[in-house]
């Protein structure tokens, strides 16, 4: 079944983005194979200057451990690790042990996030806000040029979800992190710079603000 | 740690109850097939001591019956050089007759040197009553045949040949081998008191030899065979002369090989299940940390690897267990205050169980590593 229909977007290095739609629109369809967890059937898909066209499954996986962070709706933090050993994780799999200057930094985001009290907690005991914030360092610890974030505060509540949001902007500012947010609310995609909206696999709107 | 090994150990501690279940009852398993293996081992080497433990593997005789051997001396140097060899002695024996009242006893007067006296049938450190042969003139008998004869040490014994020699010869000594044949129609004495007795001169009527690896006694016998090069000499084997003994053994052995072989199989399937049931319970952790860009190959190997660290744990506890049922065997099933088989460590056979179970584990890990192999990070997400 195709859900996608004929879709050219690009995004810029630095930008905050969103990407908004109905329940079944095909937005996390879009977002999948933006970070090459998913194929498309036809066209291309363009990774910092890089065709993924040509690449095989272990190449695409050290990109994506490299290029992209993913925050999800669901946190996935792995309950056998703790909140930093989860956060480190992608950093592990492109290395062997966590130097140094990787523990610096996931500190650092700790206490950006404001979970520091919390990161040596194993991450099932951990309230739900706890855990997504802890997701979100763990899709920022290796530096990457562009996160993807499908509906990230969905099992949020609004002050937890507003939280988030804040940090977003801030990172994006600080560390000229590429964001692409894919939503239903279009209250959320307001507070970006840029919305892409998709209807039914079609783009209908590509607003910059 | 590498990564895999890490994941690997996380998801295992994470179900202890289920981790120690599995482990507990693969070493059992292992257990059962170290004690089996063991057991049988340990009856065999048993039963091996008993048919060969205290006489020749391989005898030199006269292909011509009541013929002596010459020039023995130069056989047994050429003999004793093999490597195979352990002990090489010569003996001049024959049958006799000992006097006791009216009756005439009839026994095996087994002149021989001190390779076959110490070296091969160890009557030395048989010897529960008086001493060991200093000279010509005396000899040692068995307990059977002391009992039967009442005769203790320091008595004098008449021994008449077929050829009507008669000679009394001082006891010097009593012996006990434990087999009954020898302890109730053996006299002893030194080489030159039976090539005196029986008039065969400086000749011997047989070279016996004993060998390193007693399964390898026929090659020996053959080597000898080709060494001697005379038409007018004999040369016979233990497994020649027991091949009943040695077909049942053979098929003991398989069917030991048999047993083993079992039970490792269903450990590897044990594992391969158990790993296969785990690779759909972390199947939302497999999708993320692929999702987070694990190559295939690394999220397979935490598999393998978990199969390997329960092969080691199972392995290691098996053998602690199946050796302990073997030491409460030896101590519990005894006969006579004795035990059937003595506790025998084997360090081959632990160390070879070890790695055959160790691989077993490992390669059933690769099942269910192969089934993770196709797992796409997509669907875990799409499942939500």
């Amino acid at each position: 079944m195709q859900v996608l229909f004929d879709i050219n977007i690009a995004i810029e290095a630095g930008s905050f983005n969103s990407v908004v739609g109905e329940s079944g629109s095909g937005k996390s369809t879009l977002m999948n194979i933006i970070g090459t967890l998913d194929t498309p059937t036809a066209g291309d898909v363009v990774v910092d200057g890089q065709s993924i066209a040509m690449l095989g499954r272990d190449d695409l996986a050290e990109l994506r451990n490299r290029t992209i962070g993913f925050v999800f709706q669901f946190h996935y933090l792995l309950p056998e690790f703790t909140a930093i050993e989860n956060v480190l994780m992608p950093h592990a799999i492109g290395r062997q042990r966590p130097d140094r200057e990787a523990i610096d930094w996931a500190e650092e985001l700790f206490e950006f996030m404001g979970v520091s009290k919390v990161k040596n907690n194993p991450a099932g005991k951990m309230s739900g806000g706890q855990q997504q914030r802890v997701a979100i360092i763990r899709a920022l610890i290796n530096k990457p040029k562009l996160v993807l974030a499908d509906e990230p505060t969905g099992n949020l509540d609004s002050a937890n979800t507003a939280n988030v949001y804040e940090r977003f902007r801030d990172i994006n500012q600080r560390y000229g992190t590429t964001f692409l947010i894919v939503t239903h609310d279009r209250r959320i995609a307001e507070q970006t710079d840029r919305i892409v909206e998709i209807r039914d696999g079609h783009l209908l709107m590509d607003i910059k603000k | 740690m590498a990564l895999p090994l890490r994941i690997a150990v996380r998801f295992l501690l994470s179900g202890k109850g289920q981790t120690l279940l599995i482990v507990g009852g693969i070493a059992i398993a292992i257990s059962v097939q170290v004690f089996v293996g063991l057991l049988i081992e340990s009856l065999q080497a048993g039963l091996i001591e008993q048919t060969v433990g205290n006489s020749p593997q391989v005898t030199v005789r006269s292909a011509e019956e009541n013929v002596t051997i010459g020039r023995w001396q130069d056989m047994a140097t050429g003999i004793t050089s093999l490597t195979a060899v352990e002990h090489v002695g010569v003996a001049a024996s024959a049958n006799a007759f000992v006097r006791k009242a009216n009756d005439s006893v009839p026994v095996l007067f087994r002149g021989m040197d001190r390779d076959s006296i110490d070296g091969i049938y160890r009557i030395s450190g048989h010897i529960y009553e008086g001493q060991d042969i200093q000279s010509s003139g005396e000899v040692l008998i068995g307990r059977n045949l002391s009992e039967k004869l009442a005769i203790s040490v320091g008595d004098r014994l008449q021994v008449t040949t077929p050829g009507g020699a008669i000679v009394d010869y001082r006891v010097a000594g009593l012996f006990d081998l434990g087999v009954a044949a020898i302890d109730g129609s053996w006299v002893v004495s030194n080489l030159r008191t039976g090539q005196s007795l029986f008039g065969f001169s400086d000749r011997v009527t047989s070279i016996e030899v004993t060998v390193f690896d007693v399964f390898a006694a026929d090659l020996v016998a053959a080597a000898v065979v080709g060494l001697l090069d005379d038409d007018g000499l004999e040369v016979t084997n233990w497994k020649d002369e027991n091949e009943q003994l040695l077909n049942a053994l053979e098929s003991q052995s398989l069917s030991n090989n048999i047993i083993q072989a079992v039970i490792i199989i269903s450990v590897a399937i044990a594992i391969a299940s158990l790993l296969s049931v785990t690779v759909l319970q972390k199947r939302r952790q497999l999708g993320i940390l692929k999702a987070m860009g694990i190559k295939d190959s690394a999220a397979s190997l935490i598999f393998v690897y978990q199969g390997l660290l329960i092969g080691v744990m199972a392995s290691a506890l098996g053998i602690a267990l199946g050796l302990g049922l073997l030491y409460s065997f030896t101590v519990f099933a005894t006969t006579g205050g004795e035990s059937i088989i003595s506790f025998d460590f084997k360090p081959v056979f632990i160390l070879r169980s070890l790695g055959i179970s160790i691989l077993a584990a490992a390669v059933a890990g690769l099942i269910p590593a192969s089934r993770s192999l196709r797992l796409n990070p997509i669907d875990v997400i799409r499942e939500g």
